[in-house]
């Protein structure tokens, strides 16, 4: 039998949207507010959603110990009360949510193995959320 | 196609056991799970039923039948119970989200007429919870 199972995580961090490619005006058109030179700061909330065959022996899609254990370590504390703009992945990327959305995804597929990894859903408010599936996914 | 979905919720006890695994195997892997005086949780249940909408009635099913159904299938024996040494699904398999995603499809499935069953979705606590499709 073949389950999904979802756990949410919360942190916190800065940013600011502004594109090296736009010009000033094209920057505070696109981003209006969210281009404030200083950044500004959301209470993130992180969905991961993986899937499996529940293991008759544990009852378990995977150990949830190991996936916080990875999200803890390789999420969490990478992005946890840092801005955004001065991380690695987003040294070229503007850090909409987004692109969180495909960093973060990116990160579980290369390292957690545990469990297939189906989706990464992102709250940035209570107002608007983002979801990625990885590029190859067929929408029914 | 149109997609229906009703919550309800429940409060009960489990832990996690297996008896083939060694006590320390047990510990190891179910933790805090496997105090054997149990622990509980209140879990939101959402079940999703699918359908085309019936022109004459404008619903994709009955919600009092929908509703009846749950209560009498799922939450009269899941509420306030020990799922270990109450309910029997778990009288041999390990009371996780996951498994009581699947008992409660099993349990819904086949008394829902009209509407398909489409998802049982059940939180275990609001930062975990389990999606349950019918799939093999």
């Amino acid at each position: 039998m073949k389950a999904y199972l979802t756990r949410r995580y919360m942190f916190s961090a800065s940013h600011r949207l502004h594109s090296d490619a736009m010009s000033d005006a094209e920057n505070v058109a696109a981003y209006g507010k969210c281009n404030n030179p200083y950044g500004h700061g959301h209470n993130y909330t992180l969905e991961v959603t993986v899937s499996g065959v529940v293991d008759h022996s544990t009852g378990m899609v995977c150990n949830l110990v190991d996936l916080d254990g990875f999200v803890q370590r390789e999420i969490l504390e990478r992005f946890d009360h840092q801005n955004l703009n001065m991380l690695p992945p987003f040294a070229e990327n503007v850090p909409t949510t987004e692109n969180l959305c495909v960093v973060v995804y990116d990160i579980l597929q290369r390292g957690f193995h545990n469990a297939h990894l189906e989706k990464v859903r992102f709250e940035e408010t209570m107002m608007n959320s983002f979801e990625y599936w990885g590029e190859n996914r067929v929408i029914e | 196609m149109v997609y229906l979905t009703r919550k309800a919720e429940f409060s009960a006890s489990h832990y996690y056991h297996n008896p083939k695994f060694t006590a320390e195997e047990n510990q190891r892997i179910f933790g805090k799970c496997n105090n054997p005086n149990g622990h509980g949780h209140n879990y939101a249940l959402e079940v999703t039923v699918k359908g085309d909408v019936d022109p004459r009635s404008g619903f994709v099913v009955d919600l009092k039948q929908l509703k009846e159904t749950m209560s009498r299938e799922v939450l009269d024996a899941l509420d306030h119970r020990f799922l270990n040494k109450e309910v029997p699904e778990f009288f041999t398999r390990i009371p996780t989200t996951e498994n009581l995603a699947i008992a409660i499809w099993q349990r819904l499935s086949p008394k829902l007429k009209a509407a398909q069953l489409h998802r049982v979705r059940v939180y275990e606590t609001p930062d975990l919870f389990v999606d349950f499709y019918g799939e093999a």
